[in-house]
């Protein structure tokens, strides 16, 4: 679970983000940092400046006796905390101040200097980094005035506490940030996963739970659902098809193996090799067109027919087609009505367009009674075309329609009438490669199957 | 899907006929599958041609570009070279001989890029001889063409393309365009045997198996017009599945 998390990208681009997080927290306190203390620096040698320069006005003034007054009271309990003194003669002689010595890197030499005392309060020693500035009277007195940086050494502790705390908890909350997203993003993830592995398990009818909030994982779980919709409707239409063609294939083939073994088991004339011979090449027939039905429902749900820019006029192709048909009508005794408004254009694929409307033409000639009526109608409704084929057959009852357009699928009152049952399944897919809306209607009484096509 | 199915029952049919193309006529064929081939070469003898057989697409184009051949049937998939490869180095060798491909791949998409590769005619397998033989004798009668001919004439029959007028014995005969269609298609190839799926390309250019008679019906009822009340019938039923319109 643990390295699992730790590898989620959900958790890995949040840590990323906290030290992003805490980089820019340090380089924003340190820059505070070093730019307050370089205020504060600035402040201590200007202050000391100026002492100096009051201290040497005075010494000018009033003489070396005042000085050593001004000094001992400066560095005297009542002069205030962190001042550092010294006053020392040519010899460095301590004259007054409290510095117990001269600091031998203090030197003669007029100058800045950073120096590390002990100091002696209450009895404990402890060490002070001074900052001061040596200065040399006139007659040769050194004259040493400095700060205690205490104060600044203070600040400097301030400010790597306040990003101490200000990084560790926002560090910490951070990572439980990253642990909370990782943990989420994994467990909708393993929703998806165990989903799925149910499937590969065999069961089919599985689909990824959704959290209902509609964010990313939900748009990809519904995606990923319409896909196992998809690749179930294709697994059951495979197994269908596996069923049916076993029926539908063996029957033929059972016949054409029967009837050559009959013709070999004895010795016959010319004459009757000949039917057999006929007998079985019509079964044969038979199976080739239902395996060419199948590649041709095959080729148009691969969408292999690229529609690509071949625009095509809907009106001239059904009225061709039902020119074509309308001989046969009449001939069995039925009557075809085209009725076909001029200059509709589409983007679509003329032969499996063609092939599709002419298995529905056939079927309602088929299924008509005699006497009966079909009629190829096209017509355009805004922005769509709207292609029907009706018939005064029996129809389809409302609950069979939709199982119709599968593969193979022939009602039990179809049975007696040729055909692969491919027909409409073939129309089906036809339609679904030219984003049409496929519908079977009521047309009281037959069939009316209705093709909603875009318009180019 | 051009494939005629064969006609159980011969009653009142025609055999088929010899080749009507001249004697004689030298067909290269290049096909792998022995038992295709062999089907092919035995047909093609027995209707008069003499052929030749190529088993891979580099011995058939060698054999191809020889030149001496009246027109080759190239087999889409072969090993070596592939048919449509073979047809492209022809065509770019400017030869004119007349293709007809061979193909296991039925679909139209394909037949159209079997065309454009430069064959003449794409014939899908499983197919019936006749077929075969119906296609090949029409790509051979191609040369001879009459496409400059304003009227075509059968016998007594003649059609006027510019008028778009049929006569028969001097009796004007209406015709719906469809049936017109038909009859010029029928006329173009007088004498040669055209069969259901090459009506079915020619006069309404569908590809798909149509499944039913449709064909038939077009074609009977255009004999209706054009036989009822004569004596010498025109249009002629073949075993096989074909018709022809010829006088004789």
């Amino acid at each position: 679970m643990l390295t699992r998390l730790l590898r989620t990208s959900g958790f890995q681009v949040a840590v990323l983000y906290v030290l992003l997080l805490g980089v820019t927290l340090v380089a924003l306190l340190g820059f505070i940092y070093w730019s307050t203390s370089s205020l504060i620096d600035a402040q201590l040698n200007e202050t000391i400046e100026a002492e100096i320069r009051g201290l040497d006005e005075q010494y000018r003034a009033e003489g070396i006796g005042r000085l050593v007054e001004v000094i001992a009271e400066r560095s005297g309990p009542r002069g205030g905390g962190d001042g550092v003194y010294g006053l020392a003669t040519p010899g460095f002689a301590m004259l007054a101040g409290n510095l117990t010595a001269w600091p031998r890197e203090a030197s003669a030499a007029d100058g800045w200097r950073e120096l590390s005392l002990a100091r002696n309060l209450n009895g404990a020693t402890t060490r002070h980094v001074v900052r001061g500035r040596v200065f040399v009277l006139k007659g040769g007195y050194h004259l040493f005035v400095g700060r205690d940086t205490a104060e600044r050494s203070l600040f400097k502790e301030i400010m790597i506490n306040a990003i101490v705390w200000a990084l560790l908890p926002a560090l910490a909350l951070g990572l439980l940030g990253s642990v909370l997203i990782g943990r989420y993003a994994l467990r909708r993830v393993d929703a998806v996963r165990a989903t799925s592995e149910e499937i590969l398990a065999g069961d089919l009818t599985r689909r990824v739970p959704l959290a209902g909030s509609g964010d990313e994982f939900d748009r990809l779980a519904e995606t990923i659902n319409r896909m196992l919709e998809q690749s179930e409707t294709l697994m059951t239409g495979m197994r269908t098809v596996t069923d049916s063609l076993a029926h539908d294939l063996r029957s033929p083939l059972t016949r054409a193996k029967t009837g050559i073994e009959l013709a070999l088991r004895r010795e016959s004339d010319i004459a009757t090799y000949r039917q057999t011979l006929e007998q079985t090449n019509g079964e044969l027939e038979t199976i080739l067109r239902t395996f060419e039905a199948l590649i041709s429902i095959a080729h148009a749900e691969t969408g292999m027919n690229r529609l690509a820019d071949s625009s095509l006029d809907l009106s001239q192709l059904l009225g061709d087609l039902a020119d074509l048909y309308q001989p046969m009508a009449e001939e069995a005794g039925r009557v075809l009505v085209g009725e076909v408004a001029p200059g509709i254009m589409i983007r679509g694929h003329r032969e499996l367009l063609g092939q599709a409307v002419a298995n529905l033409i056939d079927n309602a000639i088929k299924f008509t009674p005699e006497g009966g009526e079909i009629r190829v109608v096209l017509g355009r409704e805004g922005d769509t075309a709207v292609l029907a084929v009706a018939d005064s057959g029996p129809g389809i009852p409302a609950a069979d329609r939709e199982r119709v357009l599968q593969r193979f699928v022939r009602l039990d009152a179809s049975r007696g009438t040729p055909g692969s049952g491919l027909g409409l399944s073939l129309v089906a897919a036809v339609a679904r490669l030219h984003g049409a809306a496929l519908a079977l209607a009521d047309n009281e009484p037959g069939l009316r199957v209705i093709l909603r096509l875009p318009l180019a | 899907m051009t494939r005629t199915p064969y006609c159980s029952g011969s009653e009142g049919r025609e055999a088929w006929p010899q080749s009507r193309v001249g004697d004689g006529m030298r067909i290269l064929v290049i096909e792998d599958d022995a038992k295709t081939a062999d089907y092919i070469l035995k047909g093609l003898g027995e209707a008069g041609h003499r052929a030749d057989h190529a088993v891979d697409g580099r011995e058939g184009l060698h054999r191809a570009t020889g030149g001496e051949y009246d027109a080759l049937i190239v087999d889409r998939m072969l090993p070596g070279l592939d048919g449509l490869s073979i047809v492209r180095a022809i065509r770019a060798a400017d030869m004119t001989v007349p293709v007809l491909i061979l193909s296991a791949l039925a679909h139209v998409d394909e037949r159209v890029t079997g065309l454009r590769a430069g064959g003449d005619d794409y014939l899908t397998k499983p197919f019936a001889f006749s077929e075969l033989l119906a296609r090949l004798e029409a790509l051979l009668r191609r040369p001879h063409a009459i496409a400059q001919q304003t009227v075509l004439t059968v016998g007594d029959l003649s059609m006027d393309l510019l008028a778009r007028r049929v006569v028969r014995a001097g009796q004007p005969i209406e015709l719906r365009p469809q049936e017109y269609k038909l009859l010029e298609y029928l006329l173009r190839h007088a004498g040669d045997v055209v069969t259901r799926t090459m009506l079915f390309e020619g006069v309404w250019d569908f590809h798909f198996d149509p499944q039913t008679n449709v064909v038939d019906v077009h074609v009977s009822r255009l004999r209706q017009k054009i036989d009822k009340g004569f004596d010498k019938p025109l249009i002629h039923t073949h075993r096989g599945g074909g018709y022809s319109i010829r006088a004789d």
